[in-house]
């Protein structure tokens, strides 16, 4: 028993080492005076030392607890995923929250709280350690969008992230209620394998279905997309980042295992209904991401088209179709991490300044920062030699491989949309004269590290796609 | 069947009968001097009637979260007090990491000056 639980919490060491983590970065904050540098350290080593254990515990394949956490393969990768970017989000915000006026070691100790609820929300195979992963990666990110708590926005993002969320949050717990009342178990692997029967009850379905809409809602998925443009535009633009690239791989990497790994709703009613959200994204998203003025509600519109593309990849299920989202949710890490972190280099410290003109000229004044995000924007696009092609690549062959055909022509369609307004940012970064008031912009070391690393990225994942094809194909 | 239910109208009986006699008894017995604010609902807190945009304190807020953390506390420590023997040292170990997580979070509180009322 004693020696269970202590093997138990070796194999979930990712996990257990981020609550470790989180608790000494508390106490660090709670027992000195002066902000920063101290808990900027510790997280950040931490999260490098967390990454060596899920690399370690990777050959370690099962699960945990008695069947409610997975450890290894999976749970290793995704959790890699976001421990990388939480470790990019914090490098890249060290001047960031300096600037305007967040310098709390809260931001550190909230940023690794939700690492550990997202590493829980994909690695739970019993739907109460989801559901607590899910609680445990949303409220400090509430609290994280309403950092700056003088900003009129930061504080309206907050609310509004919060009130949609807690809703969002009661879909999803009726779900698994209704699932529990019908299966009798929570364990999710138990109720896959008497997914036939459970599949022709219909109150089954009806759970299913509110857990869809709790996962839809946290991907930014058309209908559930209204907080997205809103909660993106008004927090701290770091926090925005850290949402719209870890918790959309957080709630994906769930999805995944609850939907497609275990449940395999392959045969199933709730196929169509992934279709028609995905198909929704990709047309609603991109095309309301065309009248778009400011940078970060452009981004924010085009992380719902995003969604949408990656739940091509949902649809179509399938090893291939797994294997193509996990890489597609990497590129758009690395991408959208840099992409928001030169939009808060630039930014003003009462954050503002994100419009798409006030990147004019910026080629003149910082060229490298320019080059830089012109490589995210092609990569967001998805264009060859950069990541977000071979994320793209991944699914629409999947989709077509399991006979969606019709998807990968919207999705295909939509991304030619896509192409206009992120060539705009490009077009007024280079050829545009630079406007009167142009922020220097300002990162420190650490971001420049950060930012290298993540362009380093999407160049290297673009050109050499099987250095992460390989450690997500062979997972299931 | 319905017979197995006797117990607890019992104990419903029980409990109103109890009720109502230890109110009433201290009513009966104790010495009263009553006044304005004495007969308000809070008799130290706020006025219970008065406009809807009343501000509160942020500090009631402060003391209702933690009360709600230590609350829930003990509810999660009566079962396993209960249960005690049987879950043994992997029950104590258990334990044992929820209090240090709470404590930590304790600490966090007071070093933060949440519990200072001025």
């Amino acid at each position: 028993m004693m020696e269970q639980l202590l093997t138990d919490s070796l194999n979930t060491a990712p996990i257990t080492g981020m609550v470790i983590l989180s608790l000494i970065v508390v106490m660090i904050n709670a027992l000195k005076k002066e902000p920063l540098a101290t808990e900027y350290w510790v997280s950040l080593v931490g999260i490098v030392i967390n990454i060596g254990l899920a690399v370690w515990v990777f050959p370690e394949r099962g699960t945990a607890f008695s069947g409610s956490v997975m450890t290894g393969g999976y749970a290793s990768v995704t959790a890699i995923i976001f421990l990388t970017a939480a470790a990019l989000t914090i490098m890249l915000a060290r001047v960031y929250i300096d600037k305007i006026g967040a310098n709390f070691g809260e931001f550190f100790h909230l940023i690794l709280f939700v690492t550990t609820g997202m590493m829980s929300f994909a690695a739970g195979l019993d739907l109460l350690v989801t559901f607590v992963g899910l609680e445990l990666m949303s409220i400090p990110l509430y609290v994280l969008a309403g950092i700056t708590r003088r900003n009129l926005k930061a504080t309206e993002a907050a609310l509004k992230y919060f009130l949609l969320g807690a809703f969002s949050t009661g879909f999803f717990v009726y779900g698994i209620g209704l699932i529990y009342g019908m299966t009798g178990t929570t364990k999710i692997l138990d109720i896959a394998q008497n997914i036939n029967a459970y599949s022709s009850e219909p109150l089954f379905m009806v759970g299913a279905g509110l857990m869809l809409v709790g996962f839809a809602f946290k991907v930014g998925a058309v209908p559930f997309h209204m907080w997205v443009p809103d909660v993106y535009e008004g927090s701290p633009t770091m926090v925005s980042a850290f949402m719209s690239t870890g918790v959309k791989a957080a709630a994906f990497s769930a999805l995944l295992l609850v939907f497609t790994a275990t449940f395999d709703f392959m045969h199933s009613s709730i196929n169509t209904v992934v279709a028609v959200l995905s198909v929704a994204s990709m047309v609603i998203g991109n095309i309301v991401a065309l009248s778009q003025k400011n940078f970060k509600r452009m981004l924010a519109y085009s992380s719902i088209a995003h969604a949408g593309y990656m739940l091509i990849g949902i649809t179509a299920g399938g090893g291939v179709s797994i294997a193509g989202v996990l890489f597609y949710l990497v590129a758009y890490m690395l991408t959208n991490l840099g992409a928001f972190g030169i939009a808060s280099f630039i930014e003003n410290s009462d954050q503002t300044g994100t419009d798409i003109d006030d990147f004019r000229g910026l080629y003149q004044r910082h060229p490298a920062l320019a080059v830089i995000l012109g490589v995210f924007m092609f990569s967001l696009i998805g264009l060859p030699p950069f990541a977000g092609f071979f994320g793209k690549y991944y699914i629409f062959v999947a989709a077509i491989e399991n006979g969606y055909t019709w998807l990968t022509i919207v999705g295909v369609i939509t991304s030619m949309i896509s192409v206009y307004y992120y060539l705009r940012v490009v077009v007024v970064m280079f050829f545009q004269p630079e406007g009167e008031q142009v922020q220097t912009a300002r990162f420190g070391r650490e971001g420049a590290f950060a930012l290298a690393v993540a362009a380093a990225g999407v160049l290297l994942i673009g050109v050499f796609p099987s250095v992460v094809l390989d450690w997500v194909s062979a997972l299931f | 069947m319905i017979e197995s239910y006797i117990p607890i109208l019992l104990i419903i009986g029980i409990a109103v009968i109890f009720g109502v006699v230890s109110i009433n008894l201290s009513w009966l017995l104790g010495p009263q001097r009553p006044y304005r604010e004495k007969h308000s609902t809070y008799e130290s807190g706020v006025d219970p009637v008065s406009t809807a945009h009343y501000r509160f304190s942020v500090k009631y807020y402060m003391v209702a979260l933690s009360f709600i953390v230590f609350d829930i506390e003990v509810v999660f420590m009566y079962p396993w007090a209960v249960q005690f023997r049987e879950l043994g040292w992997t029950g104590f170990v258990v334990m044992s990491v929820f209090i240090v997580v709470l404590a930590v979070g304790f600490i966090y509180e007071l070093k933060k000056g949440a519990l200072q009322w001025d």
